[in-house]
């Protein structure tokens, strides 16, 4: 039997004798790709390591270990900067005596105008709804196992939304929107950067940042104790 | 290489948290998603929200995407019609960026899952491992297709100076929204297990 590599990237294939392979030296995960289905025995690795399907490659292990205090923190900063994001200036206008501020529920509401309404709601829920939502299910959570208790009721499905949501929360593509909004307007008249503008830039780098550092494969063993 | 599939072995591995049951379990026991081998329906849901993102992609280039009203006089631009005015005014890089998010990424999207829709059915046609990219770049590239949305909020709500200037969305804005939601969706209903179902016998390259 094939002991796992002297390299990073460590994973076998359990091939026919599934149930027989029980390794009780190196406990061992069922796994099944979930790009391609093919199942590998994953032992466990040591923090850093990563596995890879053998047949098409998909990472199975990222090596990252969720640190709970970490993603917590981001979580809490996230939602603490979109929600002031909300109340705060996001950018000003003038030209020719003329002037004007919006906030980003005011970018949200632009579309309030006969047919385009549910194009207010889409923008909404994409910058400000799913961002806040997401990391509400996330702190929910995973705040009770970061105390040390058991997981809240419905831990694990909250979780499983706040993954499944997560290509829908547009936070970054909408900050390069704006970015090519001013250069739109530029020339036509004076920009002003509100509060709000750099709350909101540095929320998405915040979010970005979360990503980085949470493997759902780890939390997902910690909610595997719900009752 | 002897490849044991879940679906081989009688498994089910859950799609949202990867935990691996026994075939005929409906709903996983860790995190509640309904459980099935193959996302059910995947190539029909494929086809047929990538069919209304097509049809909602025409109109959003048809009708103008921004109404700008500046000292009296109104001017209408469409998707194109607004990357040629960013290109006249020099600011090529930003041009770039929004012929590259609102015509090169979601025509090249339906292209793309139309192929790979067409081909798992044709063992022949591309070997596994470049539909495995192509479906990888789908899905990370679809979402971006949202900024040109963006642009017109915002534009929309900052820009209201009375009588020296003011820009309103026009039809295309929900019309280009629709399609890149229904090109996602297009996207998240294909079931990347189907590349592999069926065995390769495409050419070998060395």
């Amino acid at each position: 039997m094939a002991v796992a590599g002297q390299d990073d990237d460590v994973s076998r294939s359990c091939g026919a004798g599934l149930l027989s392979r029980i390794d009780y030296l190196h406990p061992m995960t069922l796994l099944a790709c979930p790009s391609c289905d093919m199942l590998h025995d994953v032992p466990d690795l040591p923090q850093g390591r990563r596995a890879y399907c053998l047949r098409c490659n998909h990472m199975l292990v990222s090596g990252r270990h969720t640190s709970l205090d970490r993603t917590l923190a981001t979580g809490f900063a996230i939602a603490i900067l979109i929600v002031f994001a909300l109340f705060f200036p996001f950018l000003s206008i003038e030209e020719l005596g003329f002037s004007n501020t919006t906030t980003l529920l005011g970018v949200a509401a632009a579309f309030l105008d006969g047919w385009l309404i549910p194009l207010t709601l889409a923008v909404t829920a994409s910058i400000v709804a799913i961002p806040l939502i997401r990391v509400a299910l996330l702190i929910y959570a995973l705040f009770p196992i970061w105390r040390g208790r058991p997981p809240a009721p419905h831990a694990a499905r909250a979780f499983r939304w706040s993954e499944a949501l997560r290509p829908w929360s547009m936070a970054e593509i909408f900050v390069l929107g704006a970015a090519v909004a001013l250069v739109k307007v530029a020339d036509l008249a004076t920009i002003g950067f509100g509060p709000a503008f750099w709350a909101f830039c540095a929320a998405v780098f915040i979010i970005a940042f979360e990503r980085q550092i949470t493997d759902a494969a780890s939390i997902w063993s910690m909610l595997d104790n719900e009752p | 290489m002897n490849v044991l599939t879940a679906r081989e072995a009688g498994l089910v591995s859950c799609h949202r948290c990867e935990l691996v049951h026994d075939q005929g379990v409906a709903r996983c026991r860790r995190c509640h998603a309904h459980l099935s081998s193959r996302k059910p329906y995947s190539l029909q849901r494929v086809w047929a929200w990538l069919i209304a993102g097509i049809v909602a992609y025409i109109p959003a280039n048809l009708y103008p995407m921004l109404v700008t009203r500046q000292l009296g006089t109104t001017h209408e631009d469409t998707i194109v019609g607004g990357v040629i005015v960013l290109a006249d005014t020099g600011a090529y890089g930003i041009a770039g960026i929004v012929f590259f998010a609102s015509v090169v990424v979601p025509l090249s999207k339906f292209g793309v899952i139309a192929l790979l829709a067409w081909s798992v059915t044709r063992p022949n046609s591309l070997s596994q491992h470049s539909r495995l990219h192509l479906h990888e770049v789908i899905e990370f590239v679809g979402r971006w297709s949202m900024i040109d949305v963006f642009v017109v909020a915002l534009l929309t709500a900052l820009v209201q100076l009375g009588a020296a200037a003011s820009v309103h969305p026009g039809p295309a804005a929900v019309c280009f929204a629709l399609s890149v939601v229904f090109t996602m969706l297009s996207a998240q209903a294909f079931d990347p297990r189907l590349i592999w179902d069926r065995p390769d016998t495409s050419p070998k390259e060395t």
